[in-house]
């Protein structure tokens, strides 16, 4: 695939050194005269336009696969009805009314403590990480989630950064729920973002505006203070910058590479034979989304923490971030792309295009020269 | 949504087969129109070209603006014939045709030196002086036996094409 080499800058690198491989002889091939039929021949082009229509490795990250329905028989359809029955009927109202129960205890004890308790920041904040934690363990219940958390438990400490793979904003909830993360996300409208504006204040969130240009150097500078910072709570990153359907990793955003301290991978797989847990931003809102979970069986799902890993001598950010990628690919069993998550939202490059444009060009001078 | 196979009837699909002259199975056509219906987010019935763009792939093609001239607004049935000279079944002869079309892209039925130096900037950008472009145009028209001021027909990418063994195919992925 075309795409595959043009893609970015960045895995130049990771390709290897033609010289190397080719005596000088070949290298030296005799070009050939060039001809009508060249430059008519616009066919390799037209191919790859062609392939990229029919498919293309970045959509399908995206795609949300529609589950098959299994309920085609006589007596397996009852037994999808009782389902949705049980579903919709029981379990649904239940799980609302704990979520509506969580909701009133935090807010009848965070608030108090929020705006009464001054002076004693170091109870307060330790108090408000308990409830926050407790308030994502409501959320999990709600959807009846099933996590299996392995590996050691991620530590208070500076100098360190968690970096997860992303499908839905519940892959924060349940992160938080073990251990009080303090997160970079992207501001919502809704009451997203009201819950955003008031309770992640307190743990320590950083919020960025991907349609803002400026942003980046702005958010890198808060980051960097938060990670010396003793006393905040860990901070953990989403590299993609976007959700993906659990299948695939897009590049990771090299921010959180360049810090000088620890990173510790964090891998998130979902079973998806209970629910397909991928929150598809473009077709849903989170509310949506949130209602098709608590509307599903289980969400079922395995965190992996992984080792924390250091930047190599010698080693770019980027050779870092890919690294870690792997050892998260590998974890979840997810497959790689090289296409940037950022392309969901804004095209690809000029640059891209211009490197086709010079290598055909390059080519079509040089056997000019030919006579 | 609307991505099951169930909404395209085994007359639908015979139908868009016949329209493509029967160059893809009927599987390939069940699996154009998945992907159809993906590439078609608000389901109107055809793709726009913001919808195209979308594709990083597409979007870093330098014949891409050339190319949504031609597939901006096709309905199915088009979209499948537009891709069918694509397919290891189509000849040669098709081949060329869709190639012709993309040179003569307003349609005129020949193709003038206007059309083959609009082709090769969007190929070489700025890579190429038009000066560059117009000498190289110049001399391989010369050689092939043509001049500037000629037009050439469909005959004559027939004829200057044929020797070149085009390979110009795509695999559509059947799951």
């Amino acid at each position: 695939m075309g795409g595959l080499d043009s893609s970015s800058m960045e895995t130049d690198l990771d390709r290897p050194n033609i010289e190397e491989y080719l005596t000088t002889e070949t290298i030296r091939e005799v070009p050939k005269k060039l001809h009508l039929s060249d430059l008519l021949d616009i066919s390799p082009t037209l191919t790859e336009a062609a392939g990229a229509i029919v498919d293309d490795s970045f959509t399908r990250c995206f795609k949300s696969n529609s589950p098959e329905p299994w309920n085609w028989n006589i007596y397996l359809f009852p037994l999808w009805c009782l389902g949705v029955v049980v579903r919709y009927g029981i379990l649904f109202p239940a799980r609302v009314g704990v979520l509506a129960l969580g909701w009133i205890v935090f807010f009848a004890a965070f608030l108090p403590v929020h705006f009464l308790i001054r002076g004693h920041d170091k109870w307060r904040r330790k108090i408000e990480r308990k409830l926050v934690e407790m308030m994502c363990s409501v959320f999990v219940a709600s959807w009846t989630g099933v996590i299996k958390y392995h590996g050691p438990r991620p530590s208070r400490r500076p100098q360190q950064v968690f970096v997860a793979n992303h499908t839905s904003m519940i892959d924060f909830i349940i992160l938080e729920q073990m251990t009080a993360f303090a997160v970079i996300m992207q501001k919502h409208p809704g009451w997203v973002g009201f819950i955003q504006k008031t309770i992640l204040e307190s743990v320590g969130c950083i919020w960025f505006n991907r349609t803002e240009s400026k942003d980046r150097e702005v958010v890198a500078t808060k980051i960097r203070e938060h990670t010396q910072g003793v006393d905040n709570n860990p901070l953990l990153i989403f590299p993609e910058g976007t959700c993906v359907n659990n299948h695939y990793t897009v590049m990771f955003k090299k921010g959180a590479f360049e810090l000088g301290c620890a990173v510790c991978p964090v891998a998130i797989k979902y079973n998806k034979i209970f629910v397909d847990a991928f929150w598809n931003s473009k077709k849903q809102s989170f509310t949506t989304h949130l209602a098709q979970l608590m509307t599903s069986w289980a969400v079922v799902c395995d965190v992996w923490y992984l080792e924390p890993q250091y930047i190599r001598p010698g080693e770019i950010p980027i050779e870092f971030a890919e690294r870690v990628r792997d050892m998260i690919s590998v974890r979840a069993g997810l497959k790689k792309v090289p296409w940037d998550g950022y392309l969901k939202y804004f095209r690809p490059s000029p640059k891209l295009t211009e490197r086709k444009q010079q290598i055909f060009a390059e080519s079509v001078l040089k056997r000019l020269e030919e006579k | 949504m609307g991505n099951a196979s169930s909404m395209l009837t085994q007359y639908d699909i015979e139908e868009v087969q016949e329209h493509c002259n029967y160059l893809f199975s009927q599987q390939e056509i069940v699996a154009l129109y998945n992907r159809f219906c993906q590439l078609d987010r608000t389901a109107k019935g055809f793709i726009s070209s913001d919808e195209f763009l979308s594709i990083p792939e597409f979007s870093l093609n330098p014949l891409s603006q050339r190319l949504l001239k031609m597939v901006d607004g096709l309905n199915f049935k088009d979209f499948v014939a537009f891709l069918s000279a694509f397919s290891p079944q189509a000849t040669p002869q098709q081949k060329v045709e869709l190639i012709f079309k993309v040179y003569d892209v307003d349609g005129k039925g020949r193709v003038t030196f206007k059309d083959l130096l609009e082709v090769l900037r969007d190929l070489t950008g700025s890579f190429m002086s038009e000066e560059q472009r117009e000498k190289v145009l110049g001399q391989v028209l010369e050689e092939a036996g043509y001049s500037r001021e000629s037009s050439l027909y469909l005959e004559d990418f027939m004829k200057v094409l044929s020797k070149a063994g085009l390979k110009m195919e795509v695999e559509v992925p059947v799951d």
